[in-house]
């Protein structure tokens, strides 16, 4: 008995430290349970991961931006522009769904590149050229639209249904998405570099990695992930609107750091990011579910923000 | 021992706008030697290294590896010479581990996934080769290594290639006794694996540790290129300074007509 306490207790608290934002969901989980009935029903789960799972794939896209020390702030511009594309050609332009949606998601590719051609060759700081980003896409889908919603062809908006009736399509386009990201950065030359470079980029660059092509496909996978996000996010609104998913960037920068990882670069992990996007839908579920206002649920999910990086950096200060 | 160098450089000039850095320099380095290279800042010692690596271009000179005269225009085409630099800096990222760090750029793949497994027994066999016992696991962050194991995990890096020319930058820099004696008995260790070794360092005691031949640049000349044993540490101090010691050295230095 003794024993086997004393190899628990040491492996609970590693899984702790390792994972404090998973930790942080158990307990917000297992709190919510107890102060509501519905919170646990398998109809407010799946809703939560409804409500996640935009926020989730912009997130995904973000984490490799951050990751690489940079900063995407277009991603939620992005997304709208990509789902007003998508609407407006298959519509107005009569494109078949499949190719309007092909045009889409290039659409958010090009905008990733875009981003990344004013950073590496422009030398201008991400902040700057991705909030530039985010005005021309956002204007773009406006003048694209008019300015009003675009009703989404039927067959696209069925990527809003669920699948035999429960599993919703948007939770299992969150986990693919969730999967390719963990596949990039722990598997391929693409994610070791995207490390490598927001841990030292001199380094990166004397050891042959090239930087800046790098980059280029570091915020393209952005660019196609916000795209992803828009078209799900459309598809369940069932209408493609250009005013859709705007402050989703700073919910998905959220996410990102909730998650683990450091603005400065070299840290991250998908799934690290997923936890921080349900912790945030969560939240706001559960204080919905509670009746909390509108207003004050702001003001908890500041905080909560704050707190995660605060107990994040006094962890890594006292481990070290 | 003195046989052909594996590495010869002739008469080498490169200069930034007006400023000549380097005038008409020579340097050798032999398989199974440590050539020092001394002289003091701004004598063109890091220039003179990034000509050989590739960074920068040479404006004139020769450049012979293993004996064929050679065209050396990026860091790439040195490395598939088989030169590899290990910088002062020591280009490692902190928040990879060292096998990930010593295949950084140069990642082995399977298809389109890297291949872990491969790389990790390359790393093992490189270190294991170099009798390095000091880090716990080739999976440690190299955050969490001492400035003797990152500079040892640089070094790793730089023979995993099975290349034939390692320069070293200030090895021993910023390092304490014990490590900086750790550090230059691999220096030996890689020469006497019979590769050519190019330690730069302002450290004489070092220099007089372990090298065979000590090259002395001053003001961008080469002052001489002399054999470790032929010379006493006042004379390379003296080389150093002033560019010649009784017979050794440039003869005209302050005229600077050459």
């Amino acid at each position: 008995m003794s024993t086997d306490v004393l190899t628990r207790r040491p492996a609970v608290r590693g899984l702790l430290a390792e994972n404090g934002p998973l930790a942080a969901l158990v307990a917000l989980a297992v709190v919510l349970s107890l102060l509501s009935g519905d919170f646990l029903s398998v109809t407010n789960l799946l809703n939560v991961g409804v409500q996640a799972a935009v926020t989730a794939i912009l997130a995904f896209g973000s984490t490799f931006v951050i990751i690489t020390g940079g900063i995407d702030l277009s991603v939620g511009a992005v997304a709208a522009l990509s789902a007003i594309v998508l609407a407006w050609t298959s519509t107005s332009a009569g494109v078949p769904w499949p190719v309007a949606t092909l045009v889409a998601l290039v659409a958010g590719l090009a905008c990733g590149l875009v981003n990344a051609a004013l950073i590496t060759y422009g030398k201008l700081p991400p902040f700057i050229a991705t909030l530039a980003m985010l005005g021309v896409a956002r204007g773009l889908a406006l003048v694209v639209s008019q300015g009003s919603p675009i009703a989404m062809p039927d067959a696209v908006s069925h990527l809003g249904d669920t699948i035999g009736g429960y599993l919703p399509v948007p939770v299992l386009v969150m986990i693919i998405m969730g999967v390719i990201t963990a596949v990039v950065l722990n598997r391929t030359y693409p994610g070791r570099a995207m490390y490598a470079i927001g841990g030292n980029e001199e380094a990166a660059r004397l050891s042959g990695i090239k930087v800046n092509r790098q980059k280029l496909i570091t915020y393209a996978l952005s660019g196609a992930f916000a795209a992803t996000a828009g078209v799900v996010l459309a598809s369940r609104l069932a209408s493609a609107q250009p005013q859709a998913a705007s402050g989703y960037e700073l919910d998905a920068i959220a996410a990102v750091v909730i998650g683990g990882a450091s603005l400065s670069g070299g840290k991250g992990r998908a799934l690290g990011t997923l936890v921080g996007a349900l912790i945030l839908a969560v939240l706001r579920n559960g204080l919905n579910l509670l009746s909390v206002s509108a207003f004050w649920q702001q003001v908890v999910i500041g905080v909560v923000i704050a707190l995660a990086v605060l107990i994040d950096t006094l962890r890594r200060r006292g481990s070290a | 021992m003195s046989s052909q160098p594996v590495l010869e450089i002739r008469g080498l000039d490169k200069s930034f706008g007006p400023v000549q850095v380097l005038h008409h320099v020579d340097l050798t380095a032999h398989a199974g030697e440590v050539t020092a290279l001394v002289g003091d800042n701004g004598a063109g010692k890091s220039t003179l290294v990034k000509c050989i690596g590739g960074t920068y271009t040479a404006d004139a000179g020769e450049y012979v590896f293993d004996g064929r005269p050679v065209h050396i225009t990026s860091p790439r085409d040195a490395a598939d010479l088989g030169i590899e630099i290990v910088y002062q800096d020591l280009a490692l990222c902190d928040n990879l581990d060292i096998v990930q760090n010593m295949f950084l750029g140069r990642e082995k793949r399977s298809g389109l996934v890297l291949d872990e497994a491969t790389m990790e027994e390359m790393a093992a066999k490189t270190l294991d080769g170099l009798s390095v016992r000091t880090v716990k696991s080739i999976r440690q962050l190299v955050s969490s290594l001492s400035g003797g194991q990152r500079q040892t995990v640089a070094i790793a890096k730089a023979v995993l290639w099975n290349s034939k020319v390692v320069i070293l930058d200030e090895p021993t820099a910023a390092l304490g006794v014990a490590q900086t004696a750790q550090v230059l008995e691999l220096v030996r260790r890689l020469a006497d694996n019979g590769l050519a070794v190019i330690l730069i360092s302002h450290n004489l005691n070092d220099v007089f540790a372990v090298s065979d031949r000590i090259s002395a640049l001053y003001l961008g000349r080469m002052a001489a290129q002399v054999k470790t044993s032929d010379v006493t540490h006042a004379q390379v101090v003296e080389l150093i300074t002033s560019g010649r010691s009784g017979e050794l050295g440039l003869q005209n230095v302050n005229g600077v007509t050459a």
